[in-house]
């Protein structure tokens, strides 16, 4: 384990005071699930790490038309939040994909968002269901739309001396159906060899009338899929045209070969959870009468 | 170095840890409660999964300072003196262990699941443990020891 010195403040304000004194140098630490293990393997040495375990309010979830989620609610409380299940199935059904128990007891959302590894479940979620990260500072505060956060592999668009405070959740389009599929060949607790968000809303015709499609583990940053949503607008929501559109989901998409598989096998396991997930969200779609 | 204040099975503890200190190691080497393993050391393999405020965590990924004001259980504390906590009868009773590594962070992930949801389906359980690994047993035993406890209950 790296040294590091921890500091930790009562209030929201005297934290991003300790981080914009510390800024480059230190680390923001929530449930730790992320930043302990990169430190452990040496990757990660921050000067300091600043605690959070005392601003309680930000583990909130609100409905407030859509959804308001405090940075620091876990995954477990967003697994098992009647909220979330009404409000964001799929984002519920992200959290119950991550990972185990206890890892699921301790990492936060705010966490998943600024860790940025683009392997996790959450961040397509929250691209499909086009959310806001509020990101604030001792300069101010700021709204960022979740698929311009992401910037490269563990980068985001935050500055030093900012923090994710909250996630927005808008409220979701009439007559719009989720899913989420998370591709697992090996263990149940691993990471995605690829894993797919989808959200579709259907007009009055039954015909597409919006779609948002996002993986994680299939690039650098978790990726929204334009090419996908683009060729599904308007069309018939039926297996040719899901068939017709996944394809496009290589636009997107840069997966790398490891132990979880081959690149090529990655862009085809892309297309078929691609298909899959959108045939899954408009089986869950009410369609408007 | 801080001073941390917590209970640890039911116990106030006042210690100075340094900054760095794993939950694991403080655990382990500072308060001599062995009874906790570290395995694979990256929150995979929960042997050293202990309750912090009730919650199953990896205290090989928990910082000790993350406890401060906290309650710790670990294996040490779930018998009631010389009485077994009826999850450790069952496991007994039924063979959920065989080398004994993963046991202790088995029967704490189990506690939580049957102070959580006391009668869980079998799903239930193999949704909730599958972050238990045991090379051991093929996890039957496991299985029917943690759905034993339950019913004993």
């Amino acid at each position: 384990m790296v040294p590091f010195t921890y500091l930790e403040a009562s209030s929201l304000d005297e934290t991003l005071e300790l981080l914009a004194q510390h800024g480059d140098e230190a680390k923001l630490i929530a449930g730790g699930t992320g930043l302990v293990n990169l430190m452990k393997q040496r990757l990660v040495r921050p000067g300091f790490v600043i605690g959070l375990r005392a601003l309680k309010p930000l583990a909130g979830i609100v409905e407030d038309r859509g959804l308001r989620i405090g940075a620091l609610a876990t995954m477990q409380s967003l697994e098992g939040s009647p909220a979330v299940r009404r409000h964001a199935p799929l984002l519920a059904e992200a959290c119950r994909h991550v990972a185990t128990v206890r890892v699921r007891s301790m990492a936060t959302l705010g966490g998943a968002v600024a860790h940025a590894d683009p392997n996790l479940d959450t961040p397509p979620a929250l691209i499909a269901l086009d959310a806001q990260i509020v990101a604030r500072s001792g300069r101010g505060q700021r709204k960022i739309s979740v698929d311009q956060f992401f910037t490269g592999y563990f980068e985001t668009v935050l500055e030093p001396d900012e923090m994710v405070t909250e996630i927005l959740l808008p409220p979701q389009p009439a007559g719009s159906g989720t899913a989420f599929l998370k591709f697992l060949p090996a263990t149940q607790d691993d990471y995605a060899t690829v894993s797919v968000a989808a959200r579709v809303a259907l007009g009055a015709d039954g015909a597409i009338a919006a779609a948002r499609v996002a993986l994680g583990a299939a690039a650098t940053v978790p990726v929204r899929a334009t090419a996908v949503e683009a060729a599904l607008a308007g069309k018939t929501a039926d297996e040719k045209t899901f068939h017709d559109a996944a394809p496009l989901v290589l636009e997107a998409i840069d997966p790398i070969a490891d132990f979880r598989g081959s690149a090529e096998y990655k862009r085809k396991m892309a297309i078929v959870h691609v298909r899959r997930a959108l045939a899954e969200a408009v089986a869950h779609a009410d369609r408007l009468a | 170095m801080r001073s941390l204040k917590l209970a640890v099975n039911g116990t106030p503890v006042v210690r100075e840890v340094a900054d760095n200190r794993l939950l694991v190691d403080f655990l382990r080497e500072d308060l001599k409660l062995t009874g906790t393993k570290e395995s694979c050391g990256v929150g995979v393999c929960g042997a050293c999964t202990v309750l912090l405020d009730g919650n199953p965590i990896s205290s090989c990924l928990a910082l000790a300072v993350h406890a401060d004001g906290g309650q710790v259980t670990t294996i040490e504390g779930v018998a009631e003196g010389d009485r077994l906590h009826p999850l450790q009868e069952a496991f007994l009773a039924h063979g959920g262990f065989q080398c004994g590594i993963c046991t202790p962070g088995q029967i704490l992930a189990a506690k939580a699941l049957l102070e959580a949801n006391p009668h869980p389906t079998r799903a239930e359980i193999q949704y909730w443990m599958m972050g238990n690994l045991c090379r051991c047993t093929g996890y039957y035993k496991i299985i029917e020891s943690i759905a034993a406890a339950a019913g004993a209950k």
